[in-house]
């Protein structure tokens, strides 16, 4: 087996260059219904349907990869995926790192989710995922910030009463309350953050964030996109 | 998996966990407990090695190499394992690219360094971008169990250059004493006399290492204990056909019973190896297994 893997390293390192282009779509898998495993260990949810169209727009050969969200721009810019697409959305910090196609979704409502009614939004314990814009409003807003590596884990703080409440998505919140049968709830209200979600690339490939824009355009203008969103995020979900 | 699994809503107990349990997901988690003992079984002995070449530099009489060894020592034991995961993962790659690029594009024009971005040319890339993903994956495992192998060879390296003091002076005296050259007394009566003093340190290490192996998600590769995380979380209708309500802690509650297992039948294998390896030993352990035990009952009365 060593001498496999050995073999393959070789392998690796003396490939052939010229070769078909292929984009690595990096995203975390773990925030549906944007992007999520599904039971046959593959990258679905919404991304995965709208990045495969637009790979295929585009002309492009792409490849998903799962990378932690903690670490996921500095994979990117250190190269080992093209593309960021895991439901970030588009903000002044991030673009000053990494490049932003124009949003495939509209500016995103943040909403809290709690146990109970009447928890103390303004001075609680909130919980939110690390990096995400929702962590940076808690920061800002008075509110005691706990912060988690997955979206997942904030939830299951507030289930076990760590937490007050969980500050995220709608869109991610949304069939989670559902699916509680009312041991979670909506509090508060809600609360419009970023500008928009786009796909993060690397600020030197503008290129390729130009096919993708070109091919976002294009899914904008016949209404896939509308419906796109419609499948995954309810028809009542604002489109374009 | 099972024929019957096609409609997992409509089964209950048993049959739904046995479609449960074989889900391409868990298939994954099966997988991954593949990666974990196939990193270990690799590191290991690489680490050995490691540690062997660190303590033999360590104690060479040509100062630079002497130099080295107990630098590679001192740094590698000094900085945090997760920083160094973190860090030195991330330089060992760009390194290799940085070399591939100089060789392989020569007449590239444009800097490497773009801002936050680090680009080489397309050729130079490790693994190719266009390479399938399970290049990908094991360039990755390669990059893991090269930094394991160095963090814990620093560690390995140490334990062994105690235990080849530990070998009486005595013994390379009579040897040198026989006519045997330096070479020759360290390789024909240290090494196979010091192995005895290393395991205890060794077999901590090795105790270690296997409580290590999560580190390797930071490395980009699926270890157990993201599986156990991404497969214990809770999961709604929507999106799966298993739908399940916060499950963690019976995933590392599986965890924690493989770990135990695991350390518990390496506790086992080290006990014995250290038995074979007092045998004629003139240490205490040496010395009962010489007397036996009615030996003992002598020497008692």
């Amino acid at each position: 087996m060593k001498k496999l893997i050995l073999t393959t390293a070789v392998l690796a390192l003396t490939a052939g260059a010229a070769m078909a282009d292929v984009v690595r779509m990096g995203t975390e898998g773990a925030y549906p219904p944007y992007n999520y495993i599904d039971d046959n260990g593959e990258v679905a949810g919404f991304e995965r349907e709208l990045g495969d169209e637009l790979c295929a727009r585009a002309g492009l050969t792409c490849e998903w990869v799962t990378n932690d969200w903690d670490s996921i721009i500095p994979n990117l810019v250190s190269g080992n995926y093209d593309t960021i697409i895991a439901g970030m959305s588009i903000t002044d910090e991030r673009d000053e790192v990494i490049d932003f196609t124009q949003d495939y979704y509209p500016p995103t409502a943040s909403v809290y989710v709690a146990a109970s009614e009447g928890v103390d939004l303004a001075g609680g314990v909130i919980s939110a995922q690390t990096a995400t814009i929702q962590a940076a409003y808690i920061a800002e807003s008075g509110a005691t910030l706990l912060e988690f590596a997955t979206a997942d884990e904030t939830i299951a703080a507030v289930q076990n009463g760590e937490v007050d409440a969980v500050f995220a998505d709608y869109d991610f919140l949304l069939p989670v309350v559902e699916a509680s049968g009312g041991a979670l709830m909506f509090v508060g209200d809600e609360v419009a953050l970023g500008g928009g979600v786009g796909m993060g690339l690397r600020e030197s490939d503008s290129e390729l964030r130009d096919k993708f824009n070109a091919a976002i355009d294009s899914m904008k203008a016949d209404g896939t996109l509308n419906a796109l969103l419609a499948k995954w995020f309810g028809e009542e979900s604002p489109g374009y | 998996m099972f024929e019957y699994c096609a409609d997992p809503a409509s089964l209950a107990g048993f049959k739904w966990l046995s479609c449960y349990l074989t889900t391409g997901k868990h298939m994954g988690l099966y997988w991954a407990v593949g990666t974990v003992l196939l990193l270990l079984a690799i590191t290991a002995p690489a680490a050995l090695l490691f540690g062997f070449g660190g303590a033999a530099a360590a104690r060479s009489h040509f100062r630079p190499l002497s130099w080295f060894g107990k630098g590679y020592i001192a740094i590698v034991r000094g900085v945090p394992d997760i920083a160094f995961f973190l860090f030195f993962v991330i330089a060992l790659d760009q390194g290799f690219e940085w070399i591939r690029h100089q060789i392989k594009c020569p007449d590239w024009d444009q800097p490497i360094r773009q801002g936050n971005d680090f680009i080489v040319c397309a050729a130079a890339k490790l693994p190719l971008s266009s390479s399938p993903q399970v290049y990908h994956e094991i360039y990755g495992f390669f990059l893991a169990v090269l930094t394991f192998a160095l963090v814990f060879g620093a560690f390995a390296a140490n334990v062994l250059y105690g235990a080849m003091r530990a070998v009486p002076h005595a013994q390379i005296e009579t040897a040198e004493a026989y006519g045997m050259s330096h070479r020759q007394a360290f390789w024909r009566i240290m090494v196979p006399q010091m192995w005895v003093y290393a395991l205890p340190g060794l077999s901590n290490l090795w105790m270690v290492l296997i409580k290590a192996t999560p580190l390797l998600f930071l490395l980009g590769v699926e270890d157990i204990v993201y599986w156990a995380r991404e497969l214990g979380g809770m999961k709604t209708p929507q999106f799966t056909d298993y739908p399940h309500a916060d499950w963690r802690v019976w995933y590392f509650l599986a965890l924690l019973v493989f770990y135990l297992a695991f350390t518990h039948v390496s506790e086992i294998v080290l006990a014995r190896i250290s038995r074979r390896l007092s045998h004629g030993q003139a240490t205490l352990a040496g010395e009962k297994q010489r007397k036996g035990p009615r030996g003992r009952g002598k020497a008692a009365a």
